[in-house]
């Protein structure tokens, strides 16, 4: 087994520039192993040029860290294209492959990240998207630790194995925005109203619970998928990477906490303890579990 | 683009019944599914063993009608070997397609029955010509389904960059989400359609009667409470009415359906090559009407795209089979845009 890294997942939300770039000034100092940059979400969102990003990627690189540049989920239109060509052609970063078509452009030409979005759900798939250069792939939210045994069996030696360890569960992708429907405004004028709401708008059931949150196209859950305490079973699973979604307040502490029990310095009980206050929402466990997402299953 | 002089109507079938109304009504093409996870309709009651699919086909090939078999799951590790025994299947039947959305799927079709007619389905996602030309260049599909998303000018772009002959919904039940990319109903209930063929199950949804009103519920999750005299849908988690900042409103999508039929002209001329019709959960009297309508008003305006207008008579028959549902154009028109 080796040491498990860490990785700092795509922003999810849209943040004024100035947040975004003192967020990677900051992520920059935390004991992360791969960043990964980029749009995933919308091609309206403008705060960062792909210009900047690439500038940023650089900077961060410098330090020592992984980079990887993240494509676009939903590719509509040729502009939603062009810009994932551009990624695929950036001649320096790893691109994760976040749709099919970005897998045509990377295919047999650069080593690439498989996306979660991908679908790889089988062993056979593990090995198709390796023959075609994936030195990597992202685990689907949806995949039980069950599941994930049978991948690890199946996968091709040397290829990476990355499972989202803390964050909102991505569960849906439209084309139309839920934060401008919201708001009654057209998405192709939706006045930029995701930047106001630094994690999404959250959706509650009529009896009051919350439940999911509004992203723009993006469909998040409320509560925070939380494997801190299967550390243990992710190490037996030689889970090589493991993935932690930026949110706007506590992403330095759940980076270091998760740092703390890799490295075997704190129990995994203990840093769940000292995490709660800094912990936006319920924490859910419910898939690893092969049950529903949103069941927090004790381990 | 010049209207195709061939286009197909493509209808659903969810047991021989339904098959033989759409054979009898005009369908071109039916599809069905096995009776397992493997199909993306994969409720009680509903789809075909061995021996109603031959009789399905004995009766679809005497009318000319072709016969694709949906396997459009996402097969896991531990389950993979029924996927490729329903493979098998289909190609020992002769079907004239099978519909996909697993690449590793199509890789062992491809190599171990080369010439079984792979479709790419809609729960593959691919809404982009470079995602559907990669499924052509690896897997040699012969048709690509797209999602539910995509405006007419998009979908008209995606069939000028690709060889791939493209097929879209025409009619039925509406996806809000990129089909192949929600978890939502495996988030409440670990029922996906991605991997079990249902969203939203059944077996999930409780109604219970309750001083505010008739409450439904998927697993724990409230989806919806239903006043006196409210129009009453299936509980799929993108239909119900949440509360989002104080507003209560039906946060995703307003319950309705699909109804393309006024667009059929710039489908046509957008160069698709086959109409979808959805509801392979729908009765067989459903399936009758709806055959019948498309197929009268596919070949007016195949016959005469130009003055090609939507008979009120057929509006309205498909307005009551959506059971009072309102209808929509769905993404073709993007009124949200």
């Amino acid at each position: 087994m080796t040491a498990q890294q860490l990785s700092l997942g795509p922003l999810q939300y849209y943040w004024p520039r100035a947040r975004i770039l003192d967020f990677y000034e900051n992520a920059a100092q935390w004991p992360l192993d791969v960043i990964y940059l980029g749009e995933t979400i919308c091609s309206r969102r403008h705060e960062m040029r792909p210009a900047d990003w690439l500038a940023l990627a650089a900077d961060l690189a410098s330090m020592g860290r992984e980079i990887v540049l993240s494509s676009q989920v939903l590719l509509e239109s040729e502009p939603d294209l062009k810009a994932m060509r551009r990624l695929a052609d950036n001649g320096r970063f790893r691109v994760e492959a976040n749709d099919m078509g970005a897998v045509r452009q990377l295919q047999n030409r650069v080593p690439f990240v498989a996306g979660a979005t991908l679908n790889l759900f089988n062993g056979e798939a593990l090995r198709l998207v390796w023959q075609l250069g994936a030195v990597r792939w992202v685990a689907p939210a949806e995949l039980s630790s069950a599941d994930l045994a049978f991948m690890q069996a199946a996968r091709p030696a040397g290829m990476q194995t990355e499972v989202l360890a803390y964050g909102r569960l991505a569960l849906a992708y439209s084309a139309r925005c839920f934060t401008a429907r919201h708001f009654r405004l057209q998405k192709d004028v939706c006045e930029f109203r995701c930047r106001d709401f630094e994690e999404g708008i959250k959706v509650r059931t009529r009896d009051g619970a919350p439940f999911l949150v509004l992203n723009g196209t993006q469909t998040l859950s409320d509560q925070v998928n939380n494997l801190l305490g299967e550390l243990p079973q992710l190490g037996s699973l030689d889970i090589d990477i493991l993935r932690i979604s930026p949110q706007a307040h506590g992403t330095r502490e759940i980076v270091h906490a998760f740092r703390a029990v890799i490295d075997g310095q704190r129990s995994a009980r203990d840093a769940i303890a000292a995490l709660r206050p800094g912990v936006t929402g319920s924490a859910c466990n419910g898939f690893w579990h092969g049950q529903p997402g949103m069941a927090q299953v004790t381990p | 683009m010049a209207v195709p002089r061939q286009v197909e109507l493509v209808c659903p079938a969810g047991s021989l019944p339904a098959l033989r109304a759409a054979v009898d009504n005009g369908a071109d093409c039916v599809y069905v599914g096995f009776r397992d996870q493997t199909n993306a309709r994969n409720f009680a009651g509903l789809n075909f063993d061995d021996a109603a699919i031959r009789e399905g086909m004995r009766y679809a090939r005497r009318a000319g009608t072709q016969v694709f078999i949906a396997l459009n799951t996402y097969p896991k590790s531990a389950n993979w070997a029924r996927w490729t025994a329903a493979v098998d299947r289909a190609a020992e039947l002769g079907v004239d397609a099978v519909i996909m959305a697993d690449p590793a799927l199509m890789a062992y079709a491809r190599r171990v029955h080369p010439q079984l007619p792979l479709h790419l389905s809609v729960q593959g996602s691919a809404t982009n010509h470079d995602a559907i030309n990669f499924y052509h260049e690896h897997f040699g599909i012969r048709r690509a389904v797209l999602p539910r998303v995509l405006a007419l000018s998009q979908i008209g772009h995606v069939i000028a960059n690709t060889p791939v002959p493209i097929e879209v919904f025409g009619f039925g039940g509406l996806c809000v989400m990129v089909e192949g990319r929600c978890a939502l109903s495996a988030y409440a209930t670990g029922i996906a359609p991605n991997c079990d063929g249902a969203c939203s199950p059944a077996k999930a949804v409780r109604w219970v009667q309750t001083s505010q009103g008739m409450e439904v519920r998927l697993n724990s999750v409230l989806v919806d409470r239903i006043g006196p005299g409210e129009r009453v849908g299936y509980p799929t988690l993108c239909k119900g009415r949440f509360d989002v900042d104080g507003k209560t409103y039906y946060a995703f999508e307003d319950p309705a359906s699909l109804n393309g039929l006024e667009l059929l002209p710039d489908l046509l001329r957008s160069g698709v090559r086959a109409i979808k019709i959805e509801g392979r959960q729908r009765s067989p009297a459903y399936v009758a009407e709806v055959t019948r309508i498309w197929r009268q008003a596919l070949d007016a305006c195949l016959d005469n795209c130009d003055n090609f207008c939507a008979k009120p008579a057929w509006m309205q028959a498909l307005a009551q089979l959506s059971e009072g549902q309102a209808h929509t154009l769905g993404a073709y028109d993007r009124p949200w845009k």
